[in-house]
């Protein structure tokens, strides 16, 4: 699951880490309040930032014509103006797609005076399977960029999950960026605050980009992140039902949303050969067939190891409310779930949904002479797939007529 | 031969007690795997039946091994408690554990294999994972060692070793190769979580060195470095001819596959570095999953 900035920032600063003063507003009214009060504590400039899951939002364009999914600000009177094009507005970035997201809360606070920018995450490193704290000079950049022109300029620092984060692996890290005196030191509590934010909150990732030197207007140089962002492990979701809280719908395909009522693993596609298959492996493989002959699939579904009539039928009405579907793959594989029962399930689903997409069923496994019997006298227009390959060509050249 | 387990291995089942454990305790009973216990705190010197047999249940992994003489586990206890229970079959000295469990939080993990780390006596295998079959001599099989939620009949025994990461991919190639009448040493799950206990290597390297073990399909997916890690050792080392297919390469970037560990992220983990990584070490690429079985069999 991710979460916005403006909650990242939150959690952040929970675990002592500073950032930017300010509010995520719902309403112009709030935005208004909000920039006053930014203002009033003598900061020169604000920023009014869009909260949409997507990255890419400064250079970003509102549908309604509106430059900036990020703008900043040097009066309230600003800020009320870029709240008013962005609240209720639908914001086109790179990453959103053409259809945009819609922008439901906006982030106002105060614009830092900033000197110098750093990159810091923390993630798990597959290859040792420890937690990696990584930081960079080259902050407020393309990270991956970096990785890849410039890995030199990437430190990297494993913590021991048994012990946890030690200062040492702070000032490795304060030096190895070319921090010294004080600065050095609140890099230190800082690191070790965004680790333990990571571990507390069973974080997938945490990233600040940029995290950066400012200076206050009391003239003294701070570190503070003025943008973050953080994914969570799904699985560990049920230990934190305030982070849990932090889900928003609005981010979320509204077809995944459905599925996931039905315990269907759904994401999907822009292709046209919608795909139900049980195993996420299985589920993978059975995309990639049917773009290898020549289609796209339309989505991934992992119907789970135990479908159910229920389910298939769920997953039916799901995969027929994509417009882009013209036909409909089912590869299932019964290793211990009797086929028969799927098979009668899926004549079940064709009936209900009242199908009239080709149909191309491939069963394999336990009691599959039966369930290929009931297919077959059930009267429906269902096309047998012998093999995976057999099925994805099939369905293929369905669609193609 | 096979490797990690044979049809005589004894083992127990942590959760046995749970509908899902129970329900594929049962299974492997019926398969003829040698189940001697059963673990469930709180619930010992109860019974577990099925079948006509009666499986003693005990409240640690400890006392079941001291009564029973069992050197392998499949645990099937829920997500919360699993790293926990996994800990426990290390703590007591077990050769294998299977977690079969879906769901376990990364960061348990992560603490699991740091403190596994350096133990030489307990394999961990998953979790996430459909576990371990070694197919038997019977009918379908019948008489092999099941630790996990694979289908028994499926296997033949003979000589090919089959790892995987996915269930259902892995019983799609072991039905393939059964299909032509070519039987399988072990067939291994290693799980689609990032952080497991055993690697597609791991179990390469074990393969290699099984003398019954005369062709390997390996099966990766799109997410971490695993496969190339593999496929780097495979083309150093390897003395067996090695086919392989992966899984994903029409996935989107940055959304995760079912599989907590399929993703690609970054730009690392993809389907087509994989690829191109299997190619370098000389492993015969299944262009699609059909073709996992035949791709091997024609290097043979």
């Amino acid at each position: 699951m991710n979460i916005h900035e403006y909650q990242a920032k939150q959690l952040l600063a929970q675990y002592g880490v500073a950032v930017p003063a300010g509010a995520a507003c719902k309403t112009v009214a709030e935005a208004k309040d909000a920039a006053e009060k930014i203002f009033a504590a003598g900061h020169k400039l604000a920023v009014v930032k869009s909260q949409i899951h997507a990255g890419g939002r400064g250079k970003g364009t509102f549908k309604h014509g509106f430059q900036g999914g990020v703008k900043l600000a040097k009066t309230a009177a600003d800020c009320v103006t870029s709240a008013e094009n962005m609240l209720g507005k639908t914001l086109v970035t790179k990453q959103t797609g053409a259809e945009g997201r819609v922008v439901g809360t906006i982030l106002v606070a105060a614009a830092e005076d900033i000197k110098k920018e750093f990159y810091l995450a923390v993630l798990l490193d597959r290859a040792v399977s420890k937690p990696l704290i990584m930081a960079s000079t080259e902050g407020g950049v393309d990270i991956e960029e970096v990785a890849e022109k410039h890995p030199e300029k990437i430190v990297k620092e494993h913590i021991d999950p048994l012990i946890g984060f030690k200062d040492f692996n702070g000032w490795k890290i304060a030096s190895a960026l070319g921090l010294s005196g004080d600065l050095a030191k609140q890099a230190v509590k800082l690191v070790g605050a965004v680790y333990k934010t990571w571990w507390e909150c069973d974080a997938a990732m945490v990233e600040i980009n940029p995290l950066c030197i400012c200076v206050g207007p009391d003239g003294k140089e701070k570190l503070i992140a003025v943008d973050a962002k953080i994914g969570l492990d799904d699985n560990a979701l049920y230990r934190h039902p305030d982070i849990q809280a932090m889900r928003d719908l609005a981010e979320e395909a509204p077809l995944e949303i459905e599925a996931s009522k039905y315990a269907l693993n759904y994401i999907k596609l822009d292709g046209s050969i919608a795909c139900l298959v049980n195993g996420a492996g299985l589920a993978m493989a059975t995309m990639d067939i049917v773009q290898h002959f020549g289609a796209m699939p339309a989505n991934f579904l992992d119907v789970g190891g135990g479908a159910s009539k229920e389910q298939v039928t769920a997953a039916f009405k799901i995969i027929l409310s994509d417009p882009n579907v013209k036909g409909i793959l089912v590869n299932i594989f019964g290793g211990i779930m009797d086929c028969n029962v799927i098979a009668t399930g899926i004549v079940a689903a064709v009936k209900e949904t009242g199908l009239k997409l080709p149909l191309v069923v491939r069963l394999e496994g336990n009691n599959v002479v039966a369930g290929k019997k009931t297919l077959a006298e059930s009267g429906v227009a269902i096309i047998n797939g012998d093999t995976m390959s057999d099925a994805a060509q099939k369905i293929v050249k369905a669609v193609g007529k | 031969m096979s490797i990690l387990v044979k049809p005589n291995t004894k083992v127990l089942v942590q959760g046995i007690t749970g509908s899902f454990g129970a329900r594929h305790a049962q299974l492997s009973i019926d398969y003829g795997t040698q189940i001697v216990a059963g673990v469930t705190p709180g619930k010992g010197g109860q019974f577990f039946e099925h079948g006509g047999k009666k499986v003693p249940i005990f409240d640690t992994v400890a006392e079941a091994m001291k009564q029973t003489g069992a050197t392998a586990s499949a645990v099937f206890v829920p997500p919360p408690f699993a790293a926990d229970a996994i800990l426990e079959g290390a703590d007591a000295g077990l050769d294998l554990v299977v977690a079969i469990t879906e769901g376990i939080p990364v960061r348990d993990m992560i603490r699991v294999k740091r403190a596994m780390q350096g133990n030489t006596k307990t394999r961990l295998i998953g979790p996430n994972c459909p576990g371990i079959v070694t197919p038997g001599e019977g009918k379908d099989s019948h008489g092999g060692c099941r630790i996990g939620i694979a289908p028994g009949y499926i296997h033949k025994k003979g000589n090919i070793g089959v790892v995987s990461r996915s269930g259902t991919l892995t019983y799609e190639a072991v039905w393939q190769l059964t299909s032509r009448g070519v039987g399988q040493s072990t067939c291994v799950g290693i799980g689609g979580d990032p952080v497991n206990g055993t690697s597609h290597l791991d179990v390469i390297k074990l393969f290699n060195d099984d003398p019954e073990t005369t062709g390997i399909i390996m099966i990766g997916e799109i997410g971490g470095s695993a496969e190339e890690e593999a496929a780097e050792w495979i083309k150093a080392n390897c003395k067996k001819p090695v086919a392989g297919f992966i899984a994903g390469s029409t996935a989107p970037p940055g959304r995760r596959m079912g599989h907590a560990g399929a993703i690609v992220s970054g730009g690392k983990g993809t389907a087509a570095a994989k690829i191109a990584a299997f190619k370098d070490a000389g492993i015969g690429i299944a262009v699609t999953p059909s073709e996992m079985a035949d791709t091997l069999l024609k290097m043979m």
